[in-house]
């Protein structure tokens, strides 16, 4: 059962970083593009933003029930940057809410907007930063001072390089899906210059990534060269990049969307292949691994089944809601 | 302020307010339920409208109630690491099918709430009703969580390691039964008297307008019916904890003595250095009979434990009368309500009456915040009954109450913005819905 827990939990980190990620990405689109996109975007994630966001609710349980000793060892020295993430995770649930649905558009308005814009950006920033942290091998059991502890372990350009990363990413994937929704050829042709710099921003980013890392002694870079299956998906996932921007300009909906995934899915999978089963590196070179420190056998059995059956009553139903929301657009055509 | 201390403030603040949130979505999507029946049954424009304009505040309810309930799940980690590590793979399994229940119930939201127009009526109507049957689904898994915590099973305690672990037989604890069902109730109780007070303020206003009389009619059926129910749940509840945590129990009744017979002490100012109850009216064998169902039965006191594993029994004994008192009030209007309804017509436009309801309107929720405190409090100073302690469950990082008063800043800001939506959103009723501004007059005596 072991193996379908991890199975689910790199699908779930996947869904989150797909759905909550275009989720959040929107809202940093909103950042660079103000009002003449808050329309579509309000269309687009209202009816699905809170499905989406269960994914990481999803991860948090199945961390703390299969692999308990890395749910608390994370949450007791990343405390900082997950309460940050939090707070961004609150307020911008409840201020796109808020601004949706107050009886009354006045002023307060900018507010709300202000705040979703806000923490948009530093919660997936935050999001990254712990990424990094988890993987840097700053988390140091022995140390002293507050500072070494708590602060030392996530304050560093490589986790900060990860936020950006992260930022830069859901915003393509963000735009990448907007572009099939926007309500006008100008809107649309907005999103696609969107996508044009955010794409041009991942890659940059994602170079950074490596860069900082060997500055930083993390071997992020040679490990991915030595394993012949993660360089593959790397080189494929930019390679497919001239094909998604042919597909895009060619007015498709679906094919770009399902590329971009799968972009995303060859990279995060290579990644997590490489980690694997590395969780949580401490500073000692001593690790947490998805394999050794995970719950006993009895636990996982209930995890396991509870993911399986739980994944067959869901799919259908997040099929339907997605297809229920694709017939939107020619049914408002109509009226209007 | 000490580390400990904020952390378990923070914990009560947090639950405390994630709880508002979720009685709101276990009971609200059977209210709208209800009056979306009535719409497809007899097609009267105001069922409908009714229907909508509650889920618009669901909608924003539920928002608030996801991203706290996000923060809850943080939380566990964040403030009690060690308790998680052991706990976590214990009493997890509720939350593994929580997951799911959340999906289903987010999924049914969207479908309900964007698909008026898109959807077949009597699907649509299906969503919400699914939306319901997952918010209850969802509170029941979680309170079987909790039960743990109070009534731990499933594993063997060996040298501070758990071993043996049976996450079901963890689940399926000694309390999951009584607690969830009490606190199911308690999500109908508490939603249905807040939604019928609120209505009954804004008829006090306009007595003949048909739109918060339907509204009211339905909120108060569904409130009444639970808070008669109620008081017999929270007889199991008692009984149970009786046998499950006779330290709890005594915390509660204020009870310092062993005795057989126990009196029962009502109302009162406990005084925990003197171990006496100062201003309280007494009911000779009236415990023993509540604890055991035994007139004569002897019932345990805090006596019977040592100082350093009594739980506070001020907190305890007073959050417990206040629930058992607002629990009897709102028994007493539902059943006013129904004996009065059927001998008395137009009871709903009666000034005293609506009064009544307006002033009950949050008793229900008070309610729900004392019994958690009476749940939270009585089990102190345990984090898992009789196995860890809360003190030793705390995280090491300093400075926590900086995080308290952060979140509770947040949250408290919520609340206030909550409240002043809601305003917004009663205030343009009448031109968003035509039917909210129908009027039926009818002369009262
Ligand atoms: C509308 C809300 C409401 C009302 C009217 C009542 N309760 Fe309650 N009570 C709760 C809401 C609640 C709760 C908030 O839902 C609790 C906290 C934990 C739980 O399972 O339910 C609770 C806990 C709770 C407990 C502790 C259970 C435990 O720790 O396992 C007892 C003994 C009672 N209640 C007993 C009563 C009695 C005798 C009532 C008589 C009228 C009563 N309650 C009314
Ligand atoms: C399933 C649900 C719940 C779980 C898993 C849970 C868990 C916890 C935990 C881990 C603590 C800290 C440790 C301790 O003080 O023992 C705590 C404390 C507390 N909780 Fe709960 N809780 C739940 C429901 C609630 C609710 C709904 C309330 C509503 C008000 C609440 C009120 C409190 C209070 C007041 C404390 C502080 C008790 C004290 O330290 O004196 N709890 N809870
Ligand atoms: C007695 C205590 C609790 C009850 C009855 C309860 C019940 C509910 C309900 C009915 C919902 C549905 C959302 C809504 O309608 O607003 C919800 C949401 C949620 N709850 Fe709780 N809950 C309790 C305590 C907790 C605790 C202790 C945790 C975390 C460990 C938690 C985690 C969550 C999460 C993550 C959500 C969001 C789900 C979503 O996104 O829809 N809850 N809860």
């Amino acid at each position: 059962m072991l193996l379908v827990v991890i199975l689910f939990l790199a699908l779930s980190l996947l869904a989150y970083v797909l759905f909550g990620g275009a989720d959040f990405g929107a809202g940093i689109i909103e950042v660079f593009s103000g009002r003449i996109t808050r329309k579509t975007i309000t269309h687009a994630i209202a009816p699905v933003w809170e499905a989406n966001h269960i994914w990481l609710i999803l991860i948090v349980v199945i961390l703390f029930m299969g692999f308990p000793l890395i749910y608390a060892q994370m949450s007791l020295y990343l405390h900082i940057p997950l309460v940050v993430l939090l707070l961004g995770v609150v307020l911008r649930g409840t201020a796109f809410t808020f601004r949706h649905y107050d009886a009354i558009q006045d002023r307060s308005q900018i507010y709300y907007s202000f705040v979703f814009k806000l923490s948009s950006l530093v919660a997936p920033f935050f999001l990254g930063v712990i990424t990094g942290a988890l993987i840097l091998g700053r988390i140091d059991q022995e140390a002293v001072t507050f500072y070494e502890a708590y602060i030392a372990p996530w304050f560093h350009g490589f986790s900060f390089v990860m936020g950006v990363f992260t930022c830069c990413l859901f915003a393509f994937l963000a735009a990448i899906y907007l572009v099939g929704e926007a309500e006008t050829q100008a809107i649309k042709a907005h999103f696609l210059r969107i996508a044009r710099n955010a794409n041009i921003a991942t890659v940059l980013a994602g170079g950074a990534v490596f860069l900082v890392a060997e500055w930083s002694g993390l071997p992020l870079g040679r490990m991915f060269w030595h394993s012949t299956a993660a360089f593959i998906a790397v080189v494929t996932a930019t390679l497919s990049l001239p094909v998604l921007w042919w597909s895009l300009l060619k007015e498709q909906v679906v094919f770009p969307r399902l590329l971009a995934g799968f972009q995303t899915l060859l990279i995060l999978g290579a990644w997590f292949w490489e980690q694997f089963p590395v969780f949580l590196q401490y500073a000692d070179g001593t690790y947490l691994s998805l394999v050794e420190h995970a719950a006993p056998e009895a636990t996982l059995r209930q995890l396991g089944l509870a993911l399986i059956v739980g994944s067959l009553l869901i799919l259908p139903g997040l099929f339907y809601l997605m297809k229920t929301f694709k017939a939107k657009r020619t049914v408002i055509k109509d009226r209007a | 302020m000490e580390d400990l201390l904020a952390a378990r403030m923070q914990m009560a603040v947090s639950l405390g307010f994630h709880i508002i949130f979720s009685c709101i979505g276990m009971a609200m999507p059977f209210l709208m339920a209800i009056s979306g029946y009535k719409y497809l049954q007899t097609r009267q424009q105001v069922y409908k409208d009714l229907t909508k304009a509650w889920s618009v505040g669901v909608a924003i309810f539920f928002a608030v109630g996801a991203v706290s309930g996000t923060v809850l799940s943080f939380e566990l980690g964040l403030l009690w690491p060690t308790f998680m590590a052991h706990a976590g793979p214990i009493f997890g399994m509720p939350f593994s099918w929580e997951g799911t229940a959340f999906f289903i119930e987010a999924i049914a939201l969207g479908l309900f709430l964007y698909g008026w127009d898109r959807l077949h009526p009597w699907v649509h109507w299906s969503a919400g009703v699914v939306v319901g049957l997952s918010g209850v689904a969802s509170g029941i898994f979680v309170v079987a969580a909790n039960g743990w915590m109070n009534a731990p099973a499933g594993f063997d305690w060996v040298n501070g390691q758990a071993e043996n672990i049976d996450p079901v037989a963890a689940m399926f604890n000694d309390a999951w039964f009584s607690q969830a069902l009490h606190m199911t109730l308690a999500a109908f109780v508490a939603t249905g008297f807040a939604v019928a007070g609120l209505h009954a303020i804004l008829l006090l206003k306009n007595r003949d307008n048909i739109f918060h009389r339907k509204a009211l009619r339905i909120a108060l059926t569904v409130g009444a019916v639970a808070a008669l129910l109620q008081p017999l749940s929270g007889d199991i509840s008692a009984k149970d904890v009786a046998e499950r945590q006779p330290a709890k129990l005594a915390a509660m009744e204020a009870h310092f003595e062993t005795s057989q017979p126990a009196p029962l002490v009502l109302g009162g100012l406990p005084d925990e250095d003197k171990k006496v109850v100062n201003y309280a009216i007494r009911i000779p064998g009236m415990l023993s009979f509540l604890a055991h169902g035994d007139f004569k039965a002897k019932v345990t006191g805090l006596d019977a434990f040592p100082p350093e594993e009594q739980p506070p029994v001020l907190v305890t004994h007073i959050a417990f009368q206040v629930m058992v008192l607002s629990g009897m009030l709102m028994a007493a209007i539902g059943l006013l309500y129904f004996l009065l309804s059927w001998r008395l017509p137009h009871l709903l436009r009666r000034n005293w009456f609506l009064w009544i309801v307006a002033l009950a309107t949050p008793l229900g929720f008070i309610a729900v915040e004392a019994g958690w405190t009476v749940t939270e409090v009585g089990r102190q100073p345990w984090i898992i009954y009789g196995i860890m302690r809360t003190s030793d469950a705390v995280t090491a990082m300093p400075g926590l109450a900086v995080s308290f008063y952060l979140f509770t800043g947040v949250y408290l800001l919520l609340a206030l913005i909550l409240v002043w939506l809601m305003k917004r959103q009663i205030s343009t009723l009448p031109e968003k819905y035509p039917s909210a501004n129908l009027k039926e007059y009818v002369t009262v005596h």
